[in-house]
């Protein structure tokens, strides 16, 4: 894999140790406010300082990490999960379905999906379960089209036909036999649509649509911070900073992934 | 003339499938809203005496079926009226299209950074591709993917409204001195943050599809045949790496315009983005249903402006 996958992987795996540990290594607890101490610069006791409510910001960064990298790896879960059924269903059926399964995808690209979750959101109101499945319902159409192609390119492989000629049922070869060949792309999909997940969940927050407080999440933790923005303005760049080197990472970690798995793009 | 017909034809099937997904955005967006839980059904939640409920559930037509009331909001959205905005009660059309032109003049600015931007960078880094200067443009175009819209506004406001002190932070315009100038100066840092979400990916692809291009034997041809090297690229190159580009960028509108809710909520743009915005707040569903709709429709819009620039600038569509 590339130098830079490679760092984005170590980074990745940093910040996944951080997630972890850190709320146990740094025990203030996030929520505890202290009206007194808002809005103070680096201190011993506070090193990236308090919020408005003098929570500690550190704590809160650390706990955030939490709720932004899983709800990012949970949505792209179920749109991983949405996108190969779709695809996989939509290839090896042929005919009509197809078109109809296809046309879907090609349609939901065609429409800002942003505007798609505010539809969810004003009708199912917030929280972290919907948040992940809203996200993965906008966003599985790119894993669907890996899928079609390859089911399309492995349905006709001697090895396919040979298992279908011996009576193995459909889902069967599905599931044994094409999928297994579409692993790699899958891979690298997966880890591009965590990165898409993680943009769109801090988006959400931050518009007061996502993650609640007093529960922490990168993106709701610059709701507030963007009023105090002339005051306190190191409050806007930490979690700013880290939404972008995490997404970085896994962009990095995609890219890295699919040069290193498909030869042909090489060059 | 056979050649208009065939390019007559070609649009007249966009035109058809562009309005295919518009009836498709509408319907997806109509029936989620009133079949899912939580939706207008649930006037319950407002706070409301009994009488007044039924007076809502008649005037929001909710006693007939679904299906019934989606072929009628069509019918009546075909004749402009999208029903009226739960909030303020005033018809949901009139609203959307005081927020249009504010919408649209972002959202076009920043389509005509990232192409008048994008496509220079993006050719730069084919023609120095390996340099120095490529793997600069790529580690700035893996930033800009990465970076969230919201937070670079931030940033942007942070730097140009409060450090420097030279660029508004908010609005269209200053009330106390409306000129072109002023709303030009209000429109940079909202367009710059929008940008950001489509242009990295014009570069990538402006970058690939030149390099292609460059790799062509009609290019050694040129070359060979002592055409100055600027003549072989601006002629005969980017002509052909161009086309890959445009349709890219057709396919980059709908996320252009996902992304006027973000960047209005930051610069206090008052779009359409943040009517949105509002509408999901205030649980306004004729108000969120028709500003769907209506998104949707400017993006097939901007993707038929694509195809017919596609038939200008390729012309195996106008012959095949």
């Amino acid at each position: 894999m590339s130098r830079f996958g490679i760092v984005a992987l170590v980074v990745l795996l940093a910040i996944a140790a951080l997630a972890i540990a850190g709320p146990f290594l740094w025990t203030i607890p996030p929520e505890a406010t202290d009206p007194a101490h808002g809005l103070a610069g680096a201190s011993a006791a506070h090193p990236l300082g308090t919020d408005e409510l003098g929570r500690d910001v550190l704590s809160r960064l650390l706990h955030g990490s939490r709720v932004t990298l899983l709800v990012g790896v949970a949505a792209m879960l179920a749109a991983l999960f949405i996108g190969v059924v779709v695809g996989a269903i939509a290839g090896w059926s042929g005919g009509w379905l197809d078109a109809l399964l296809m046309r879907l995808t090609d349609a939901m690209l065609a429409v800002p999906a942003f505007f798609f979750i505010l539809v969810v959101i004003t009708v199912l109101g917030t929280g972290v379960a919907t948040l992940v499945l809203v996200i993965g319902a906008l966003s599985w159409m790119p894993v669907a089209r890996v899928v079609y192609g390859e089911t399309l390119r492995w349905k006709v492989a001697e090895f396919v036909v040979a298992a279908e000629s011996l009576g193995v049922p459909a889902p069967r070869l599905l599931v044994r036999h094409i999928l297994p060949q579409a692993i790699p792309s899958l891979v690298v999909s997966a880890t591009l649509g965590v990165a898409f997940a993680i943009l769109t969940e801090s988006a959400l927050s931050y518009l007061g649509l996502g993650v609640q407080p007093p529960l922490p999440s990168w993106g709701n933790m610059l709701q507030r911070a963007q009023q105090y923005v002339f005051t306190a303005p190191a409050l806007a760049i930490y979690p700013g900073l880290a939404i972008t080197v995490v997404v970085l990472a896994f962009n990095f970690l995609g890219d890295g992934l699919r040069d290193a798995l498909d030869p042909r793009r090489r060059r | 003339m056979v050649v208009g017909q065939e390019v007559t034809r070609f649009l007249l099937q966009r035109l058809a499938l562009g309005a295919l997904v518009v009836v498709f955005a509408s319907a997806l967006t109509f029936f989620f809203v009133n079949l899912a839980p939580g939706g207008p059904a649930s006037v319950m939640r407002f706070d409301v005496t009994a009488e007044q409920r039924e007076a809502l559930i008649k005037a929001m037509g909710l006693d007939r079926p679904v299906p019934q009331r989606y072929v009628e909001w069509l019918g009546a959205a075909l004749h402009g009226d999208l029903g009226s905005s739960l909030l303020t009660n005033e018809p949901v059309a009139t609203r959307i299209g005081d927020r249009l032109p504010n919408t649209l003049t972002l959202a076009g600015s920043a389509l005509l950074i990232s192409i008048v931007a994008g496509i220079p960078m993006g050719v730069v880094q084919a023609l120095r591709r390996g340099r120095a200067i490529d793997h600069v443009l790529s580690l700035v175009s893996a930033v800009g993917l990465a970076v969230p819209v919201f937070w670079l506004g931030i940033v942007l406001i942070l730097v140009f409204a409060v450090s420097l002190n030279v660029l508004p932070s908010a609005g269209v315009t200053s009330a106390a001195s409306d000129t072109l100038a002023d709303r030009l100066a209000h429109l940079v840092l909202p367009a710059v943050a929008l940008a950001t979400t489509i242009l990295p990916t014009v570069v990538r692809f402006t970058r690939s599809s030149t390099i292609e291009a460059l790799h062509e034997d009609y290019i050694r041809t040129a070359t060979s045949k002592g055409l100055a090297p600027w003549t072989v690229v601006a002629r005969h190159a980017l002509r052909n790496a161009l086309i890959p580009v445009v349709s890219a960028i057709g396919a980059l509108v709908p996320r252009l315009l996902g992304g006027t809710v973000v960047t209005e909520a930051v610069f206090g743009w008052p779009g359409m983005g943040r009517l949105a915005l509002e509408a999901a707040q205030g649980r306004d569903y004729p108000l969120v249903t028709g500003l769907t709709v209506v998104v949707a429709a400017i993006a097939v819009c901007a993707s038929l402006v694509v195809d017919v620039a596609y038939t200008r600038i390729d012309p195996r569509v106008r012959l095949s």
